[in-house]
C-alpha cells in the first residue's frame, strides 16, 4: 500500500484539505467536531466495526489529537486493536495507547494483559511492539507485572538480534520505574557478555543498559570494563571497510565508540594492567586519528569523528592520571580553538575548562590564553562567549590573574546583559583569590561597580569592605581611592554604599589632604545623599555619625543635616529612628564615649567568600578555581547583621538576617522600649502558669537571667533574649507552616576583641509551638460549631488569671495577632471579647486552635486606677492538649526522652512549647559560645 | 539511590512557523508543560543562524537541534552529553527518513505520523540509541511495511 493509498484510505484527502489548509483556526475546528461526531457515532451505532474500520477511526483519532485538540474517547476501540493479528491494527493500537492513555489508566490492565500475551507469542514484530509500547510507557505497574519476563528475552539464544535490542532498552526503561527488576546473579554476567554479541545494534542497546545497571551497582557489573575496552578496541584498529553496515561517513561505529567510552567513565582507570595499556592505546589511536586527513569534506565525517574524540578527551580528563594523553589532549582542543567550525570551538572551550582543573594539563591549556581572550572578544554566539569566560576563568592563577580579570573587566563594558551578573561574580572572586596586592583587589571592585553596577551584588560590595576592614596596609589607599571615584558625577549607588562605608571608617586617614578635608569629604558624600534609596542614605546617617567622632570640628554640621526635617521626620522610620538616635547619641555623649561607641569596625573573622558560594548556587557545575591549585588567602569573612558602618554597639536585633549580610534591609526595629512593656504583659496573658526558677543554675541548667526575655518571644519574633555585661544575643526568626527559620546574632558590648576567651551562656531557645499557628478566618456559624465540637477534656483549656497592666482592647489584639492567631470581629455576642483561630502546623498533621479572651470589665469599673489587676477568663479549645500529646509522643520516639526532667514538668500551653524547641535542640548546640549562623530547624 | 535518567529527554520536529511534526517525550511531563516546552524550544532555536552552533542551553538541559529546509530537528538531552554525537544521530535519522519516504518533505511525516514513530522507535528507545545502522533501519521498515 503506497503513500497515496494510505491518504486515503486512512484519512480522506477531505479531512486532509480540510484541516491542513483550513483559512482560520475556527474553521479548522468546526471540521474536526464535525469528523469527531462521525467516528463517534460510528463507535455507537449499531453496525459492528471490522478490524479495518477500527485502526482507520482510531487513526484519526490519533491523527486529531496530534494537531493538537482533545479526545475523550476511542481508548477501548485502541485496546481492542491490540488483539488483532494483523501488523497495521496493532501498531495504531499500541501508538494510540503510547501517545495517549496515561500510565494511571484504568485501561492499563487491560493493555499489560495484551502485552503479556504479544510476549509469549513468538512473533518477533509483535513482540517488539509490545516492547516499544513497555519502552514507551514505562509505567511501575508494568514494570511489576512484567519486569521479570524480559531478561530471560534478552539473554536467550532463541531471541533475535532485533528482539534483543529492544528488550535491552525496555529493561533499562523499566529500571527507571523500578529499582526492583535489577538483574542480579546469574544475570550480571550474561548481561555484560552482551558487550561481546556479535550484532552491533544488541551491542548499542546492551551498553546503554549496563552502563545504568552501573550507576546502581559498580561492584557487581564491574566486570564490564575489560569487555567495554577489548570491544572499544577493535572498533577504533578497525578500517571503515570492516565494519560496514556501522560505519557513518567513514567512521566505524562512532555511536558505539561513544557510549562505550561513557561507560568506561563510571570506572576509575582499570588496574589490570594489559586492560589498561589496551586502553590507553584506544585513546592514543583516537587522539591519532584527528591529525590523519580526513576521509571525506563532509561535516558528517569529521562531526561523527570528533564526538568520539571528544569523549576519549571525557574519559582522560576523567582517569585523570596519564600526563602524556592530558597533554595531547590539550593541544588537540588548541587547535580546535581556532578551527572555522563554530560547534568544535565551542565544544573544544567546553572540554578545555575540565582539563584546566587538572594539576597536569592546567599549564598547558594557560597556553592557549590569548586565543581565549580573543574569543571572547569576536565571537558571534553568545553560548561561545560564554565558554570563553568560563574557561578563563578555569585557567586563572596568580601567574595570569591580573591579565584575565583585566581582560573580563574590559569585556565587561560591552557583555551581554544575559551573563554580566555571572561575570562580575567571577571578576569578584578571581580578584579576591589571586590578588597579591590588595590595592588592586580594591580598583578591580570599584571597577565592577563603576562599569556594571546594577549587575554587581550585595554579596560583592560586602566583601570588598570585609576586605578593607581586614588589612591595615590597604585602607589608606581604599579611602583615597573611594574618594576619588565619588567625584564622579554621576556615580552608582554602590558605590556610594562603599565610599560611604569606607569613608565612615577610614576617612581619617586622608583628611590630611587639603583636597579632601573632613568638610570636603562630608560635602562630597551628602551631595549624593538625596538621590539615594533610603537604605543607601541610612548608611550614610551612619557614615555621618562616625564623622562625628572621626572629625569633631564638622560636628554642628552633621547635627544640622542630621536635624533638618527631612530626616527627623522622615516618613521612613528607619530613617527616621537613625537621625533621632544619632542626633541624641552626639548631643548627650561625652568624646570618649563616642570614641568607644563609634570605634573602627573589628575584624571580620575567616570564613570562605560568600561570593563563591552564590556563584555556586548560580550555576551548580562551576568549578571553585583554588581548589587543586596553590593559594591559600587571608579570608576575611562574611559577617550576619552588621548594619551598615556599624555602631560598634550591639546592633537592635532584628539587623537582618544573614542571608542579607550587612543587614541594610530597611527593618522597622521595634522600640526596644516598648518590648520591655510587651515582655511584662506577656508574663500576665500566659499568668503564673510558668514561673521562671532563675535562682543561680536552675534546674534545666540555664544561665542566670536566660529566661527573663524568653517570654516576650511569644509573640514577636524578633528581639534580644540575653544581654549581660559583656554580649547581647539576639534573635531573629521566621515561621513558615511547620518550618521554622532563627538566626542568632551576637553582639560584643565590650570595645574589646573577643579572642581565645569562652564563656557558656546556656540559653533557652524562644521557639513556641504557637509560633507554628497561622492565622485563618471563620464565621460565626462555623466559630460556635467547632466550639460546641471541641468539648472533650482534652481538648479544651481555660484559664483565669490577673492582668497586671490596665487592659488596652488595641495592645491586646496586638498579642492575639502576634501570638499566631487571627481576631474575628462580630463573632461573640459580648463585643468585649476576643475571638481567635488558627491552624497549628506540624509535619504530620495541622491542629485548628480556637480562642476566646474574655476581659472582665466590672473589676476596672469598681476601682479604676488604684487596682491595677484584671479578671480574665481565658479559654483554650482543642489546641493545645491535642498537638502538645502529639508532640510529646512523636518526641518520645525520636528524643529518646531526652531532658525529660523539662518535658514531664510542664502542664501549660507555654510551656509545651519548650518540646518543641527542646525537640530542636541538638542543631543550636546550646551554649556553644559566640557563633554566629543561621539554622533552618524542622520540627517534628 | 542514583536518578536514572534517559540521555535524551525528549524529540521534537517543528516547523518554521511553531507547528509540532513530531512530540516524541521520553520523561514525563505534563500536558500544559509539554506545550511549554514545545513553545520555548521553538523561541529559542528559531532565533539562531547558520554561525551559532547547534547546541542550546535549554533550562537545565541541552537542545541540539539541526534544520532542515523548514524544519527544525531538536533532541533535548544533558548538559553533559556528548553533542556531536546527538547532532550526528539527527542527521542519520533523516537520512533514514529521506531514503524510506523517497526525498522526504514536511507533509510525509503529517500524512504518515504513525510510519514516523515507527521510524523513531526503530532508532530510539527508551530516550537512547538503539540502531544506528541505516541499512539495518531500512530494511526491517521495509520488512514491516510489508506486513500491511
Amino acid at each position: 500500500m503506497g503513500c497515496e493509498d494510505l491518504l486515503s484510505s486512512y484519512l480522506t484527502s477531505e479531512i486532509v484539505n480540510m484541516v491542513l489548509f483550513c483559512k482560520s483556526r475556527e474553521a479548522e475546528v468546526k471540521r474536526i467536531n464535525k469528523e469527531l461526531a462521525n467516528i463517534r457515532s460510528k463507535f455507537k451505532g449499531d453496525k459492528t466495526l471490522d478490524g479495518y474500520q477500527k485502526k482507520k477511526y482510531v487513526c484519526k483519532l490519533l491523527f486529531i489529537f496530534l494537531l493538537g485538540h482533545d479526545i475523550d474517547f476511542g481508548h477501548m476501540e485502541a485496546v481492542n486493536l491490540l488483539s488483532s493479528n494483523k501488523y497495521t491494527e496493532k501498531q495504531i493500537g499500541y501508538l494510540f495507547i503510547s501517545v495517549l492513555v496515561g500510565a494511571s489508566s484504568e485501561l492499563m490492565k487491560l493493555v499489560i494483559q495484551s502485552i503479556k500475551n504479544d510476549l509469549m507469542s513468538r512473533n518477533p514484530v509483535h513482540i517488539n511492539l509490545a516492547l516499544h509500547c513497555m519502552a514507551n510507557i514505562g509505567s511501575r505497574e508494568m514494570a511489576d507485572a512484567l519486569g521479570q519476563e524480559i531478561p530471560k528475552l534478552l539473554v536467550s539464544g532463541d531471541t533475535i538480534d532485533a528482539v534483543k535490542q529492544s528488550a535491552a532498552l525496555t529493561l533499562l526503561r523499566l529500571l527507571r520505574a523500578s529499582p526492583d527488576v535489577i538483574p542480579m546473579g546469574e544475570w550480571t554476567s550474561r548481561i555484560i557478555h552482551l558487550l561481546n554479541d556479535q550484532h552491533m545494534g544488541v551491542v548499542t542497546s546492551a551498553t546503554s543498559l549496563i552502563e545504568a545497571l552501573v550507576k546502581k551497582n559498580p561492584e557487581e557489573y564491574k566486570g564490564c570494563v575489560s569487555l567495554a575496552v577489548s570491544r572499544l578496541s577493535r572498533i577504533v584498529t578497525s578500517s571503515y571497510t570492516d565494519l560496514q553496515d556501522y560505519t557513518y561517513y567513514f567512521v566505524p561505529a562512532p555511536w558505539l565508540s561513544v557510549k562505550l567510552l561513557r561507560l568506561l567513565q563510571n570506572y576509575p582507570p582499570p588496574e589490570d594492567p594489559s586492560v589498561r595499556t589496551r586502553l590507553t592505546e584506544c585513546l592514543e589511536t583516537i587522539l591519532n586519528k584527528a591529525q590523519e586527513p580526513p576521509k571525506s569534506k563532509k561535516v558528517q565525517h569529521s562531526n561523527a569523528k570528533n564526538a568520539v574524540l571528544f569523549e576519549a578527551i571525557n574519559l582522560i580528563i576523567h582517569m585523570d592520571s596519564d600526563p602524556n594523553l592530558l597533554v595531547r589532549a590539550c593541544n588537540q582542543l588548541g587547535q580546535f580553538l581556532q578551527h572555522k567550525e563554530t560547534n568544535l570551538r565551542y565544544l573544544a572551550l567546553e572540554s578545555m575548562c575540565l582539563l584546566a582543573t587538572s594539576e597536569f594539563s592546567h599549564e598547558a591549556v594557560k597556553k592557549h590564553q590569548d586565543t581565549v581572550i580573543t574569543a571572547l572578544k569576536t565571537e558571534r554566539d553568545v553560548s561561545v562567549r560564554q565558554r570563553a569566560v568560563d574557561l578563563l576563568y578555569a585557567m586563572c592563577d596568580r601567574s595570569n590573574a591580573e591579565e584575565i580579570v583585566g581582560e573580563m573587566l574590559e569585556y565587561l563594558e560591552t557583555a551581554d546583559y544575559s551573563i554580566r551578573e555571572e561575570m562580575v561574580l567571577k571578576v569578584a572572586i578571581l580578584a579576591e583569590k589571586y590578588a597579591v596586592d590588595y590595592t588592586w583587589y580594591v580598583d578591580v571592585i570599584l571597577n565592577l561597580i563603576r562599569i556594571a553596577g546594577d549587575y554587581v551584588s550585595e554579596e560583592v560590595w560586602y566583601r570588598v569592605i570585609q576586605i578593607v576592614i581586614n588589612r591595615d596596609d590597604v585602607q589608606g589607599y581604599a579611602a583615597k581611592t573611594v574618594f576619588e571615584a565619588l567625584q564622579a558625577p554621576a556615580c552608582h549607588e554602590n558605590m556610594v554604599k562603599v565610599g560611604g562605608y569606607i569613608l565612615g571608617e577610614f576617612g581619617n586617614l586622608i583628611a590630611g589632604d587639603p583636597r579632601s578635608s573632613p568638610t570636603v569629604q562630608f560635602q562630597l558624600l551628602h551631595s549624593k545623599y538625596h538621590l539615594c534609596s533610603p537604605n543607601t542614605r541610612g548608611l550614610l546617617l551612619s557614615t555621618y555619625i562616625k564623622f562625628i567622632n572621626l572629625f569633631p570640628e564638622i560636628k554642628h554640621n552633621i547635627q544640622e543635616v542630621l536635624r533638618s526635617d527631612n530626616n527627623l521626620r522622615n516618613p521612613d522610620v528607619e530613617l527616621q529612628q537613625r537621625a533621632i538616635e544619632y542626633l541624641q547619641l552626639s548631643t548627650v555623649a561625652s568624646a570618649d564615649v563616642l570614641a568607644t561607641v563609634l570605634e573602627e569596625m573589628p575584624p571580620f573573622p575567616e570564613r570562605e567568600s560568600s561570593i563563591l558560594a552564590k556563584l555556586k548556587k548560580k550555576k551548580p557545575t562551576v568549578a571553585d578555581p583554588t581548589e587543586n591549585k596553590d593559594h591559600k588567602m587571608p579570608a576575611p569573612q562574611v559577617s550576619g547583621g552588621n548594619d551598615g558602618p556599624a555602631l560598634q554597639m550591639p546592633i537592635t536585633p532584628p539587623a537582618g538576617g544573614s542571608a542579607d549580610l550587612l543587614g541594610l534591609e530597611a527593618q522597622p526595629s521595634a522600640p526596644a522600649a516598648a518590648s520591655a512593656s510587651s515582655a511584662a504583659f506577656l508574663v500576665d496573658v500566659f499568668g503564673d502558669s510558668a514561673q521562671p526558677t532563675s535562682n543561680g543554675l536552675d534546674p534545666l541548667g540555664l544561665t542566670p537571667g536566660a529566661e527573663e526575655n524568653v517570654k516576650k518571644f511569644v509573640c514577636k519574633n524578633n528581639g534580644v533574649l540575653y544581654e549581660n555585661d559583656l554580649v547581647q544575643i539576639g534573635v531573629k526568626s521566621e515561621y513558615r507552616q511547620n518550618l521554622a527559620r532563627i538566626g542568632v546574632f551576637y553582639g560584643n558590648k565590650t570595645s574589646l576583641q573577643h579572642s581565645g576567651v569562652s564563656s557558656r551562656i546556656c540559653l533557652k531557645l524562644p521557639v513556641f509551638v504557637n509560633k507554628f499557628i497561622e492565622p485563618a478566618e471563620m464565621n460565626a456559624e462555623a466559630f460556635f460549631q467547632r466550639w460546641k465540637a471541641l468539648s472533650s477534656p482534652g481538648q479544651e483549656c481555660q484559664k483565669i488569671f490577673k492582668a497586671c497592666f490596665p487592659q488596652d482592647t488595641e495592645q491586646s489584639k496586638q498579642k492575639l495577632l502576634g501570638f499566631g492567631v487571627s481576631i474575628l470581629e462580630g463573632i461573640d455576642p459580648n463585643p468585649d471579647n476576643f475571638v481567635s483561630c488558627g491552624i497549628l502546623h506540624t509535619r504530620n498533621q495541622q491542629i485548628g486552635c480556637l480562642v476566646r479572651l474574655e476581659p472582665n470589665r466590672q473589676a476596672e469599673c469598681v476601682q479604676p486606677r488604684t487596682q491595677w489587676l484584671r479578671q480574665y477568663a481565658h479559654c483554650w479549645k482543642a489546641s493545645f492538649e491535642a498537638a502538645s500529646k502529639t508532640m510529646k509522643h512523636l518526641l518520645s520516639r525520636t528524643n529518646g526522652r531526652e531532658d525529660c526532667g523539662q518535658m514531664t514538668k510542664c502542664k501549660e500551653c507555654v510551656d509545651e512549647a519548650w518540646y518543641v524547641s527542646d525537640q530542636a535542640k541538638p542543631a543550636f548546640r546550646r551554649g556553644d559560645g559566640c557563633q554566629k549562623g543561621e539554622f533552618i530547624m524542622v520540627v517534628i | 539511590m542514583l536518578a536514572l535518567e534517559a540521555e535524551i529527554r525528549f524529540i521534537l520536529i517543528q516547523n518554521r512557523a511553531g507547528k509540532t511534526r513530531l512530540a516524541k517525550w521520553y520523561m514525563h511531563f505534563d500536558d500544559e508543560e509539554k506545550q511549554k516546552l514545545i513553545e520555548e524550544v521553538h523561541a529559542v532555536v528559531t532565533v539562531r543562524d547558520a554561525k551559532h552552533t547547534n547546541f542550546v542551553e535549554f533550562r537545565n538541559f541541552k537542545i541540539v537541534y539541526r534544520r532542515y529546509a523548514g524544519l527544525y530537528f531538536c533532541i533535548c538531552v544533558d548538559v553533559s552529553d556528548n553533542n556531536l554525537a546527538y547532532l550526528e544521530a539527527i542527521h542519520n535519522f533523516v537520512e533514514v527518513l529521506n531514503e524510506f519516504f523517497h526525498n522526504v518533505c514536511e507533509l510525509d511525516l503529517v500524512f504518515n505520523f504513525y510510519k514516523v514513530y515507527s521510524v523513531v522507535d526503530e532508532m530510539f528507545l527508551a530516550g537512547e540509541i538503539r540502531e544506528t545502522s541505516q541499512t539495518k533501519v531500512l530494511k526491517q521498515l521495509l520488512m514491516l511495511s510489508s506486513l500491511e
